[in-house]
């Protein structure tokens, strides 16, 4: 068998580059884009906005793992962790404590933000394969941790716990739903906003030194483990608050709600949006909200198998994602203009 | 100290699974330098053949053998029409081709085969080995025929001209081809051959976890850890890491209070990892020293 | 004189990055050629596009075979080998298993034992370490190892990329010596590309210089050796 031999590998970045001005989109179609996501609930009904408030849910959770895997170059199995410990914080805050709603945000991305930056700092060893492993290890031990008998008394064990629905202040006139709508949709921009400039800023060089390069980013004196462990916890803090929305809006939360299965959703929902691109969030958010249900409405016994068929023939067409469907309408429009 | 040699007994035999599983992965990793996730799938549905050759009335061993042949074509015509297509695709591109295959696969099965649970029989049958009440015949015939395994690899690896040419493939891609050596048909042929270890590993498994199409999972996860543990690059660390793995679930689940079975998954990641924080390179894996 | 390889229009690029700009120039068989050009002028793109490993137009014909729609692994098993830069040796292997691999593609096994046999002769230093791994031996060891794969291929044409590279000059003029004598022993023709231009023009019969991706100037190697003007222009001494 082999022996202990060193093997020389020379590595070409794990997580490809995302070139900078290519980061966002244009200002124009961010304009258009803006527009649609203001006026569309006042014209659908009640449960299509609660949708429209889970994809922007979702497509937070997909920006934050875009933020750690696509700037940072780490992988994450385990987002679902974050997610269900943002959700459980805001639910016992508000149930337990009658904590405003829009308190226990900033709570839940600080909390969250230390856990991750916390589980960043064993994980500053690990990498590829082996980060995969310890993060889906995370993701397991969660739901098992919160059915965990002594901590019953605050997370409802097994049942979970049900969340009160808020209204909207200053008596507004428009329904619960709408209200959380523009409610997430606010704090979604200022989120998404946040990130694009993150990643602009020193920091975010330093993270994509490290993602491109990690030994030589340490060599040119970036604080490797500084901006990881702070990737980390970046991530894990927006994904946190996702959380916390996730369970104002679903008005409850459950153990089983937060398995692996979620982690693995968002990873897809990463891929499928391109990553790295923060704005395929959105997209990314939507595949995996929409795509299941039509699978299940094609053939209810083999959803799961029309699912992965559809997920196979887009990563197929489009192995970059939606970024790659983005350049492609660019340059499409530039050869037009040229003319 | 009884009931410690106990657990650490009761470890191995359910480590034989393990081994078995995490030798497949080893495997299609010195093929492609990927993990497959959908491998324990693959392993199942190659299962769930057998048992239904067995029940159309094949005997025992003609399915055996119809079934590792047939998982040797499905693993190859798996990679060249899903995953060659996808070679230059960015690696999490692939991996998200592996859930694809993973749910197509999960999915299938459960719709033809349903969700109950069947038995599966065992050829060495059940009887306590050697009088020891821990271990099986059936267990003893999982680690005998898991060591036959590594042992057919060794030598096909250290011994064969395609054995010499894999490594090279999986070593140095494009020095292979600049010695003439078709490297895509090479990554065709790993991934046949973990589909068949696969089979194995699944038919040996069954009896024990009894089979229906979720019984892998867990499996699986252990059996990345065992590979991990034991370096990726070593099918004989693989082994040693199925064993060890077997051992460290046993002794968390009676030794850690409030270790439920629930808990025995991420308690034995953490210990793997603390390993791996250690020693980078599993135990047996060669270290791997990165050029800037 | 018969043409080996024929090299018409090629064209290669990394991406949207154009490396050659239409390079024109043949090898007749038996010939020991030489490329030269400064670093970045595209020496090592030619060679692999030669071998197809990078993206290409033009027309290349080996012995009346073109080329250009086959795969990298079909072009050796026409009689070509490449030598690449940085040697490409299977560091994890053992020297034999190294030496192995470079007949992989053969059938006669009696040949290949031989074949072994005459590379040792060449290079005894591989004898004496044919058990250990290929990437504990030293920078000229392992050039030697690459030399002796290639030719395990029985080649016609045995390209090589900056042999010299990284090498003591004792050791690059042993080795070139060596390259000599399989270049007139074994009738393999040869194209080094190589930075080291003196050593080079001694060596070879031809001479090609190339800068930025189109060749400048063409010849007997002695002629340009011989030429002050090319030599401080192109080659720098």
């Amino acid at each position: 068998m082999s022996t202990a031999l060193e093997q020389v590998v020379t590595d070409a970045p794990a997580v490809e580059a995302v070139p900078k001005r290519a980061m966002t989109l244009g200002s124009g179609t961010s304009l258009v884009v803006l527009g649609l996501l203001i006026l569309a609930p006042l014209v659908v009904k009640n449960f299509i906005i609660f949708q429209l408030t889970m994809l922007l849910i979702y497509g937070l959770a997909v920006l934050a793992l875009n933020i750690l895997t696509g700037g940072s170059g780490q992988f994450s199995l385990g987002q679902s962790a974050f997610y269900a410990v943002g959700a459980y914080t805001s639910a016992i805050l508000m149930e337990t404590y009658n904590v405003n709603y829009v308190l226990t945000l900033p709570i839940s991305g600080i909390l969250c933000f230390g856990f991750g930056f916390l589980f960043g700092l064993p994980a500053l060893r690990l990498s590829g394969v082996y980060l995969a492993l310890a993060t889906f290890a995370l993701a397991t031990a969660m739901p098992q941790l919160l059915k965990l008998n002594f901590l019953e008394p605050w997370t409802g064990g097994v049942q979970g716990l049900v969340v009160t629905k808020p209204d909207a202040p200053f008596g507004l006139p428009m329904s619960q739903d709408m209200w959380l709508y523009y409610f997430t949709l606010v704090i979604t921009i200022a989120i998404y906003i946040a990130s694009v400039n993150l990643l602009r800023s020193r920091s975010g060089r330093a993270f994509m030194a490290i993602r491109d390069n990690e030994i030589a980013a340490s060599a040119m004196g970036v604080d490797v483990a500084l901006y990881k462990t702070l990737a980390f916890g970046v991530s894990a803090g927006i994904t946190g608050v996702a959380g916390s929305l996730g369970a104002i809006v679903v008005q409850f939360v459950a153990p089983d709600s937060y398995t692996i299965t979620l982690a693995i959703q968002l990873f897809l929902g990463m891929v499928v949006g391109g990553v790295g691109w923060l704005p395929g969030s959105i997209v990314g958010a939507a595949f995996i909200i929409f795509v299941p249900n039509m699978a299940e409405s094609v053939s209810k016994g083999l959803s799961g198998a029309v699912f992965g068929v559809l997920l196979f023939i887009v990563i197929y067409l489009v192995p970059h994602g939606a970024r790659q469907v983005a350049i492609f309408c660019q340059q499409t429009v530039a050869k037009y203009r040229k003319r | 100290m009884e009931l410690f040699t106990n657990q650490i007994l009761a470890g191995i035999s359910t480590g034989a699974i393990y081994a078995c599983m995490a030798l497949a992965v080893v495997m299609i990793y010195q093929a492609i330098d990927h993990l497959n996730f959908a491998q324990g799938e693959m392993a199942m549905f190659s299962t769930f053949i057998s048992w239904q050759l067995m029940q159309w009335g094949l005997p025992y061993w003609v399915a055996f053998v119809l079934t590792i042949a047939f998982s040797f074509v499905a693993g190859i015509a798996i990679e060249r029409v899903m995953f060659r297509p996808l070679v230059k695709a960015p690696i999490l591109t692939q991996v998200a081709g592996f859930i694809a295959l993973y749910s197509i696969i999960n999915s299938s099965a459960g719709l033809i085969w349903d969700f109950t649970i069947k038995q599966y029989p065992t050829p060495f049958g059940s009887a306590p080995f050697l009088g020891s009440q821990l271990i099986s015949t059936h267990q003893a015939g999982m680690i005998g025929v898991t060591l036959l395994m590594l042992l057919g690899l060794y030598f096909f690896f250290q011994y064969t001209r395609v054995g010499l040419a894999m490594r090279a493939a999986a070593s140095l891609p494009e020095s292979a081809r600049l010695v003439g050596i078709n490297t895509s048909w090479m990554v065709a042929l790993g991934w046949g051959m973990a589909a068949a270890i696969g089979a194995v590993a699944g038919i040996l498994i069954a009896p024990v976890v009894f089979l229906e199409p979720n019984m892998m999972l867990g499996v699986l996860i252990y059996g990345f850890a065992a590979a991990v543990l034991g370096g990726l690059t070593s099918p004989f660390g693989a082994v040693v890491g199925g064993f060890l793995v077997g051992i460290f679930e046993n002794l968390a689940g009676t030794y850690i209070p409030g270790v439920g079975n629930e808990l025995k998954l991420p308690i034995a990641l953490a210990l793997i990892i603390s390993v791996l924080v250690v020693k980078p390179a599993g135990l047996f894996g060669r270290a791997i020293v990165k050029r800037v | 004189m018969t043409t080996l390889l024929n090299v018409k229009d090629l064209r290669a690029y990394y991406g949207q990055v154009q490396a050659l700009h239409g390079l024109t120039f043949s090898l007749n068989e038996g010939s020991l050629t030489t490329l030269l050009g400064a670093n970045g002028a595209g020496k090592t793109t030619t060679l692999r596009a030669i071998c197809n490993m990078v993206r290409s137009t033009g027309a290349i014909e080996f012995e009346g075979q073109p080329l250009s729609s086959r795969s990298t692994e079909n072009i050796v098993r026409l009689g070509i080998a490449h030598v690449p830069q940085g040697r490409g040796t299977f560091t994890t292997m053992t020297v034999e298993e190294n030496l192995q691999l470079g007949a992989i593609t053969r059938r006669d096994k009696a040949g290949i034992v031989a074949d072994i046999e005459r590379m040792y002769a060449y290079f005894p230093v591989l004898k004496a370490r044919y058990t250990q791994q290929a990437g504990t031996l030293s920078g000229g060891e392992q050039q030697m190892l690459a030399v002796a794969r290639a030719l395990m291929l029985r080649p016609r044409l045995m390209l090589l990329d900056e042999p010299s590279f990284g090498l003591a000059p004792l050791v690059v003029r042993d080795l070139f010596k060596i390259l000599g004598q399989i270049n007139r022993e074994e009738k393999v023709s040869i194209l080094v590309v190589e930075q080291n231009a003196q050593l080079a023009l001694e060596l070879a019969d031809q001479a090609y210089v190339i800068e930025t991706g189109r060749i400048v100037m063409s010849g007997a190697a002695q002629d340009i050796a011989n030429d002050e003007n090319v030599r401080k222009s192109y080659l720098g001494y």
